[in-house]
C-alpha cells in the first residue's frame, strides 16, 4: 500500500543529520535502509512526519577490524555481514535473515535501533556483549548491548541520538551455534537460540545464550548459562542446561505459536545450539 | 513537498520532481512507464517487484525514490542486450519456468543478482536464493530448473 | 466417436513439448496486466472496508474527504440505488430453499465481514485516493458476530442475516437414500471429523479493474478468469446492454478460483466511470485481496465409512458443514455439490451419500479455490479409506485396489448416479509404486526410526470431474446452475494462409495459446507458429463461457478441434474441387492438402485460401471464405485421476513437516503439450502442500481477521518444498474427439491426503493415528503429545477437538492397529 505524507531530508554530516532529528521533534524518524519502517508505513502503522536519510552521509558503512573484534558502521547491509566469514556467529546469523532482497538493504543498524523481538541481530549482539556507540547533540556514548534494548520496538537509544557503529566482538575461540525455526525461510523468526561456547578439555569454560522472540527483548539465557559452565560438555549435561532454556521469558504468542510451545521450541533449540556449538551434535 | 531525484535506469538518464514517499516501483511504472516491475504484496513478502540497485536484488516497493537519487537501476525491461534475452529469461522460456508470467520479472532479477554472486549454485542453494519471491503457478520446479539451465549456460559462455 | 485425422508425419504438433507462445512477452517486462493498461484522465478508487465483522452502519460522514484536493468524489451504498440487481449466486437447485441475501456492491446498511465495502473515493492520484480514505468516517454500531459454522447452528447463535432467522443458506443432498441401513449393516464403521479449513487462492496478482465510458459504450479491463460471464451480469446490474459492454481480461496472473466471480468493484469501477464520465481503475491491495476475495474449503466434515472386515467398503456417508461466509458469492454454496458429485472417489461403494448444510457466518463468502471442493472430498474420502485400512488390520493400498472401480467396467456409474468416462485406477497406483519403491522404503524408514528419525509414506488415490459443462447436467433442469456451460471456438484462415483462433476461454496462466495453437495446427495442416489464438476479450469472437474447473482443453479445446475439422473439410472440398478429385479422397499430409495416394497432386491451405477468398473456382454450394465457429456442450464430465505419494520427515521434537519426496502420477488423456501438464501438476501439488502445512486464513472469535497480509498467511516458498516426480499414464476419454481431460485441479485435489496420511505413517510408532490439517509444527507436536497420553496444558489447536471428541474410537473402533504398511 501507500505511505503516509512525510517531510524529508537526506543530510550530508552526521552532525546535520542530529540537528534535523532534534528539529523535527517526536515524530521525526531516522531513515537506514528502511526495511523494518517502510513497511510500518506502508501498512500506516507509523506515520513519521520527518524522515532524515542517512544514506548520504559518509562513514556509517563498512566492516573493519577493531580491538580484536569488528567495527561494523550503522549503514551496512545484512548482505555484507553475511558475506564477511571473519564476524562468525554474526555472519551466520545475517544468512538467514528475511531473504536476498531484504538482506541487500536491510542494515545491522537499523535492525538494531528498531528492535524488533523476532529480529536475528539483537540477540547475536547480546550474546557476543557488544556494543553500540550512538551520537547525539551532546556527543558519542556507547551503549552495552545488556542495556540497549529496553522493551518491545524501544531501545535506551534517545530520539535525537543516531546509532553509528555496532561493536561486534569475535567469536574467536568460542564454539557457536545458531538455531532459528521459522515457518518459511523468508519468516521472521518463531523462535532463534544463538550459542557461544568455550570449551577446556571437554569442560565448559564460559557459554553465552541468546533468545530471539522469547520475550518483547532478546534475551539472554542466564539459568542455562549457569547450569553448563564448569560442566562437562556432553550431550547429556548439555541436554540438562538446555531444559532451563525457558526459564524466565515471556514470550508472544500468535496464530502458530503459542507462549507454551515457543518455551518448548526453546528448550529444543537450546539444545541443539549448544550441541552445534560444542561439536557434539 | 517535492524532491528531485537522478537516477539511471537501464542505461538512460532520468531526473524528476517527486513526493518523497513515492515508491521506487511506481517510480518505474507510473512515471518512467516501465510496467514489467509488478507489485503482488504490502509487506516486502512476494518479491515481484525485484529491480536491481547498483546492481543488488532489491524489492522496490520497499524503497522510496529519493533513497535511489544517484543510483544505477536494471528493471526487466533493461535485462536483455541487443535484442538477444538474458540466459536466464531464454532459460525461463526454455524449460517453461513460468505460467501466468506476473511473479517472472521479480524472480529473473533475483535470480540474476545471484548468480553473479555464485555462478554455479546446487538446487538448494537456488531454492533459498529465491527465498524472496513467491510463485503461485509453477511450484517453483522449473524455475529452478531454470536458473540452473542458465547458470551453466553463462559459465559457458564465460568459458568460451 | 469420431477420430481425429491428423497429419501424416511421425509427429504432429500435438503432443510435442513446445516452447511457449504466450512467454516472450512476459519474460521481458512486455506483459499487459491490468494495472499496466493507462487510459488519459483516469481516476483512481480507494475501497473504505469495513473494520467490523458484523455491524449496523449508523453513518458516513465523508465531507471531509470531499474537501480534499484531487479528490473527484465519494460515493456509498445509497449512491448506487440505481443498480438494477445485485451481485449475483447463479444456483437455484430444484426444490431446494436457498437464502440468498441481496449482495449489492457497496454495503446498504449493515455490513457482513471485515473488509466488506462500504464506500469508495475517486481522486486524481492512486496515492492521494488513500489519504482522503482515512479522512471518511463511518459510524458502525457493532451487532454480534458469528464465525465458527457449527456455533452458528446453534440455537440462540447470532444471526448473520436477522431476516432469515436462521444461519442456515440452504441443505442439499446427492447419493443413495437408503445409506443409514447400509451403515447400519456393515461389519465395521469408522467415523471421523475432518477438517478442510479455509484458505485463500493468492493469485500473485491482485485484482484489479479499469472502466472507460465512452458514448454509451463502457470498456472493463479486468483480473478475471471469466470476463463473458461479467459481461452478462454487469449488463443486468448496469443497466448497459450487452452489445455495448466489452469485458477485457488481459494478461492476468493467475486466478485460482479467486478470479471465478463478478466482484463489487467491477461493477464500482463501471458505475463511477459512467457517472464521472472519465476512466477509474482500482488496484487490489494484498491486505485487501486476503479480506475481500473470496476464500476457499472450509468444510467440516462428519465422514462414517462402512464396510467388511475383508475389506469391501460397502457405504459412506458424508454430511458436510459447509462455511458460506457473509454471503452469496457467484458459486458460493455449489461447493458441497462438487464435493457431492465425487464422493465416490475411485472406488465401487454400492452406497454413498453426502448431505450438506451451508452456514452463514461474519466472514468473507467462500467459492471457488483450485479443486473447488474436489479436493475437500478427496481429501476425506482418502484419508478415512487410510483409516479404514488401519481399523481393519489391511494394508491400506490393498484396499485399495480391491474396490477401486475395474478398468473394464467404464463407462461406470456410481451411487450417486454420475458416470465415470474412462480410467485404470490400478494402472496408475501400479505406475506409482513402480516410482516409490516401497519396500525399499520401508527397510530405511526402520532404519531411520533406530536414528530418531520419522519418516513416512502416504499415498492418494484420486479422481475428479472436470470439463464444466455439461450443460444438461449442470444447467437449471439439471443440478441447478442458472446458465449453460458448453464453449465456443471460431477458426479464421486469413486470405494469406495464416490462422487466427478465437476462444472463448480466457487463460490466466494455463497456456492455452500454445495448446489450442497445436490442435489447429495439426488439423489444418499448418505450421504452429501460423496460429495465433486470441482470448479474453468480449468483443472478439463467439461468447463463450470462461476458464475454471479445468474446462479449458476438454470443453474448450475440443470446440477448437471441432472449428478446425469444419474448416477443414471446406477446404477439403475446395482442395477436391481444385485437384479434380472427389473429396473423401483429399488428406492432409505434410502441411498439404492431397490426393490420397498421389501425394503429387496437392496444395498448401494457403493456396486452397487464395481460392476461397477470391471464389471464382470453386464450387457453386460452396460459400467463400475460410472461417467456421464451433459451439461444444459435451454429454459428460471428463474424469481425470491418479495415484500420489509422498515421503514425510517429522521432527518429533518441534513438530515440523517436511515433505522430501513427491511422486505424482496423472493421467489426463493424450498430452497435448506434456510440458504444460508438467507444469500445471507441479503448481497443483505446492499450492496443496500449502495447505496441508503452511497456509491457513484465521479470524478470531470476534470476527477479526487475523492473517491479513503474506506475512501471516503464509504462501510456501521455494525453499520449503521438494522437486515433484511426474508420469503419466493415457486413458483417452470417449467425451471428446481429441481424448482429452483437465489436469489443472489434479494436483491440488489429489495431494493433501497424500501429506496426512504420510504425518500418521511416520508417527504410527508414536502411537499418532489421526490428525487433522494444517499440519503446522505446533498441532503435530500436540498430536504427539496427545499419543503419548501427555498433555501440553490448554489445547492451543484444532486437533484437540478431533481427538477428544470424534477420534479414534468414537465410532467404537478397537486400540489401533500396528501399521502393517507395504505393498503386497
Amino acid at each position: 500500500m501507500i505511505p503516509p505524507e512525510f517531510e524529508y531530508v537526506a543530510p550530508e554530516s552526521l552532525d546535520d543529520a542530529i540537528r534535523a532529528l532534534s528539529d523535527g521533534g517526536a515524530d521525526a524518524k531516522l531513515l537506514a535502509g528502511g526495511h523494518s519502517l517502510l513497511p510500518l508505513m506502508k501498512v500506516r502503522l507509523a506515520a513519521p512526519s520527518l524522515l532524515v536519510d542517512l544514506r548520504r552521509v559518509p562513514g556509517l558503512s563498512g566492516i573493519e577490524p577493531h580491538n580484536g573484534g569488528f567495527r561494523i558502521g550503522a549503514m551496512t547491509h545484512h548482505a555484507d555481514v553475511q558475506f564477511t566469514p571473519a564476524l562468525g556467529l554474526a555472519s551466520r546469523a545475517a544468512s538467514l535473515i528475511a531473504d536476498q532482497q531484504v538482506r541487500n538493504r536491510g542494515t545491522i543498524g537499523g535492525s538494531l535501533a528498531h528492535a524488533d523481538p523476532a529480529a536475528d541481530m539483537p540477540a547475536v549482539l547480546l550474546a557476543l556483549e557488544g556494543e553500540v556507540t550512538v551520537r547525539g547533540p551532546s556527543g558519542d556514548r556507547s551503549i552495552a548491548a545488556a542495556d540497549l534494548f529496553r522493551d518491545f520496538l524501544t531501545t535506551s537509544i534517545e530520539p535525537d541520538e543516531v546509532l553509528t557503529e555496532v561493536l561486534m566482538p569475535s567469536s574467536e575461540g568460542w564454539g557457536v551455534g545458531y538455531q532459528k525455526f521459522v515457518r518459511r525461510a523468508e519468516d521472521w523468526a518463531t523462535v532463534g537460540v544463538c550459542a557461544l561456547v568455550r570449551a577446556n578439555e571437554g569442560v565448559c569454560e564460559d557459554v553465552r545464550v541468546g533468545l530471539t522472540h522469547m520475550a518483547g527483548v532478546p534475551l539472554r539465557a542466564t539459568a542455562v548459562e549457569a547450569a553448563l559452565r564448569g560442566q562437562p560438555l556432553d550431550s547429556q549435561h548439555i541436554a540438562q542446561a538446555a531444559e532451563n532454556a525457558a526459564e524466565g521469558t515471556d514470550p508472544p504468542g500468535d496464530v502458530n505459536a503459542t507462549p507454551e510451545y515457543k518455551r518448548r521450541l526453546a528448550r529444543v533449540l537450546c539444545r541443539r545450539a549448544l550441541e552445534e556449538a560444542a561439536g557434539t551434535g | 513537498m517535492s524532491v528531485r531525484v537522478q537516477m539511471t535506469v537501464n542505461g538512460e538518464s532520468h531526473a524528476s520532481e517527486v513526493e518523497p514517499r513515492l515508491l521506487l516501483v511506481h517510480y518505474l511504472r507510473d512515471v518512467l512507464g516501465l510496467t514489467g516491475t509488478h507489485v503482488g504484496c504490502d509487506t516486502t513478502n512476494c518479491g515481484a517487484c525485484t529491480v536491481h540497485l547498483d546492481g543488488d536484488a532489491v524489492k522496490s516497493c520497499t524503497v522510496l525514490a529519493v533513497q535511489a537519487d544517484g543510483c544505477e537501476v536494471t528493471t526487466i525491461e533493461g535485462l536483455a542486450h541487443d535484442g538477444e534475452l538474458h540466459p536466464l529469461q531464454d532459460a525461463f522460456w526454455a524449460d517453461h519456468a513460468l505460467q501466468c508470467g506476473f511473479c517472472t520479472p521479480g524472480i529473473i532479477m533475483a535470480a540474476a543478482a545471484y548468480l553473479e554472486r555464485n555462478p554455479d549454485p546446487s538446487d538448494d542453494e537456488i531454492r533459498h536464493a529465491l527465498e524472496g519471491n513467491l510463485c503461485r503457478c509453477t511450484g517453483y520446479q522449473n524455475i529452478v530448473k531454470a536458473v540452473r539451465t542458465a547458470a551453466a549456460a553463462s559459465r559457458k559462455e564465460v568459458a568460451a | 466417436m469420431t477420430t481425429v485425422e491428423r497429419p501424416a508425419e511421425e509427429r504432429g504438433w500435438v503432443g510435442q513439448a513446445l516452447r511457449r507462445k504466450e512467454d516472450p512477452p512476459l519474460i521481458t517486462g512486455m506483459g499487459r496486466f491490468v494495472e499496466d493498461v493507462v487510459l488519459p484522465r483516469t481516476l483512481w478508487m480507494a475501497v473504505i472496508r469495513s473494520p467490523e465483522a458484523h455491524a449496523r452502519i449508523v453513518s458516513i460522514d465523508a465531507s471531509a474527504a470531499r474537501e480534499r484536493p484531487g479528490v473527484a468524489a465519494v460515493f456509498t451504498g445509497e449512491d448506487l440505488a440505481d443498480l438494477g440487481a445485485p451481485l449475483p449466486m447463479i444456483w437455484a437447485p430444484p426444490g431446494v430453499e436457498m437464502r440468498t441475501p441481496e449482495h449489492w456492491p457497496l454495503a446498504r446498511g449493515a455490513v457482513k465481514h471485515v473488509g466488506d465495502p462500504v464506500a469508495v473515493v475517486i481522486g486524481e492520484d492512486r496515492y492521494a485516493v488513500v489519504d482522503a480514505a482515512e479522512d471518511v468516517i463511518v459510524e458502525y454500531e457493532p451487532l454480534p458476530a458469528v464465525v465458527d459454522p457449527e456455533a452458528a447452528l446453534e440455537e440462540g447463535s447470532p444471526l448473520v442475516w436477522e431476516e432469515f432467522g436462521t444461519n442456515v443458506t440452504h441443505e442439499w443432498g446427492l447419493g443413495s437414500e437408503d445409506i443409514e441401513q447400509a451403515l447400519a449393516e456393515a461389519e465395521v464403521v469408522v467415523e471421523r471429523r475432518i477438517v478442510n479449513h479455509r484458505t485463500a487462492g493468492v493469485a500473485i496478482e491482485p485484482r484489479g479493474a479499469l472502466a472507460d465510458w465512452r458514448e454509451g459504450e463502457l470498456t472493463l479491463w479486468s483480473s478475471t478468469q471469466i470476463p463473458h460471464v461479467t459481461k452478462f451480469v454487469l449488463s443486468g446490474m448496469l443497466g448497459i446492454p450487452e452489445d455495448r459492454l466489452r469485458v477485457i481480461a488481459p494478461d492476468v496472473g493467475g486466478g485460482f478460483g479467486s478470479k471465478l466471480n463478478v466482484y463489487a468493484e467491477e461493477a464500482i469501477v463501471a458505475w463511477c466511470a459512467r457517472r464521472l464520465n472519465r476512466p477509474v481503475k482500482w488496484i487490489e491491495s494484498r491486505t485487501e485481496n486476503l479480506s475481500a476475495t473470496t476464500h476457499g474449503r472450509d468444510q467440516i466434515d462428519y465422514v462414517r465409512m462402512g464396510g467388511t472386515r475383508d475389506g469391501r467398503i460397502t457405504a459412506l456417508h458424508t454430511k458436510i458443514v459447509l462455511d458460506c461466509g457473509g454471503y452469496q458469492q457467484l458459486l458460493t454454496p455449489f461447493m458441497g455439490v462438487f464435493s457431492a458429485c465425487v464422493m465416490s472417489g475411485c472406488y465401487a461403494i454400492p452406497k454413498v451419500r453426502t448431505d450438506v448444510i451451508g452456514v452463514f457466518t461474519n466472514k468473507v463468502a467462500t467459492d471457488a479455490v483450485r479443486g473447488a471442493g474436489r479436493p475437500e472430498a478427496t481429501h476425506l474420502i482418502e484419508v478415512t479409506v487410510d483409516q479404514f485400512a488401519r481399523e481393519i488390520g489391511m494394508d491400506p493400498l490393498e484396499l485399495r485396489r480391491k474396490n477401486f472401480i475395474p478398468k473394464e467396467n467404464f463407462p461406470a456409474e456410481v451411487a450417486t448416479g454420475l458416470v465415470y468416462d474412462s480410467g485404470d485406477y490400478h494402472g496408475t497406483l501400479d505406475k506409482c509404486l513402480e516410482h516409490v519403491g516401497l519396500e525399499q522404503f520401508r527397510g530405511e524408514q526402520e532404519e531411520l526410526r533406530k536414528k530418531g528419525v520419522y519418516r513416512g509414506v502416504g499415498f492418494s488415490t484420486y479422481m475428479e470431474m472436470c470439463g464444466l459443462a455439461p450443460s444438461r447436467i449442470v444447467g437449471p433442469k439439471g443440478v441447478g446452475l442458472q446458465a449453460g456451460f458448453w464453449e465456443s471456438a471460431t477458426v479464421r484462415v486469413h486470405p494469406s494462409g495464416s490462422v487466427t483462433v478465437l476462444t472463448g476461454t480466457s487463460p490466466h496462466g494455463q497456456g492455452h495459446e500454445t495448446s489450442f495453437s497445436q490442435i489447429a495446427a495439426d488439423l489444418l495442416g499448418v505450421s504452429y507458429d501460423d496460429v495465433e489464438v486470441i482470448h479474453g476479450d468480449t468483443n472478439a469472437g463467439p461468447h463463450g463461457m470462461d476458464t475454471y474447473g479445468s474446462r479449458a482443453l476438454a470443453v474448450g479445446g475440443e470446440a477448437v478441434a471441432r472449428a478446425a475439422t469444419k474448416v477443414a473439410d471446406k477446404a477439403k472440398r475446395i482442395a477436391a474441387h481444385l485437384l479434380e478429385a472427389a473429396p473423401g479422397d483429399i488428406e492432409i499430409r505434410d502441411g498439404r492438402y492431397q490426393v490420397r495416394g498421389s501425394p503429387e497432386a496437392g496444395m498448401p491451405l494457403s493456396d486452397i485460401c487464395a481460392a476461397a477468398y477470391v471464389p471464382e473456382d470453386i464450387p457453386v454450394d460452396i460459400e467463400p471464405g475460410l472461417e467456421e465457429t464451433s459451439f461444444f456442450d459435451p454429454e459428460n464430465f471428463v474424469w481425470p485421476f491418479g495415484a500420489h505419494a509422498c515421503v514425510v520427515e517429522v521432527d518429533v521434537e518441534t513438530g515440523e513437516v517436511d515433505v522430501v519426496r513427491w511422486v505424482a502420477v496423472d493421467d489426463c488423456g493424450p498430452a497435448i503439450n506434456p510440458t504444460l501438464i508438467e507444469g500445471q501438476v507441479h503448481g497443483g501439488v505446492v499450492h496443496a502442500i500449502g495447505q496441508a502445512l503452511y497456509e491457513q486464513i484465521v479470524y478470531d472469535s470476534d470476527g477479526q481477521l487475523t492473517t491479513g497480509t503474506l506475512v501471516d498467511y503464509a504462501l510456501p516458498t521455494a525453499a520449503e518444498v521438494p522437486d515433484i516426480e511426474t508420469d503419466r499414464t493415457e486413458t483417452p476419454s470417449p467425451v471428446n474427439q481429441l481424448g482429452v481431460k483437465g489436469v489443472g485441479e489434479a494436483g491440488t485435489i489429489a495431494a493433501t491426503p497424500a501429506i496426512v496420511n504420510a504425518v500418521i505413517d511416520a508417527l504410527s510408532p508414536l502411537g499418532v493415528t489421526f490428525i487433522n490439517m494444517p499440519l503446522t509444527p505446533m498441532r503435530v507436536l500436540e498430536a504427539i503429545d496427545e499419543a503419548r497420553g501427555r498433555g501440553t496444558g490448554p489445547r492451543a489447536t484444532e486437533q484437540a477437538r478431533e481427538v477428544g471428541e470424534h477420534g479414534e474410537g468414537a465410532a467404537g473402533s478397537g486400540p489401533a492397529q500396528p501399521d502393517e504398511g507395504g505393498a503386497p
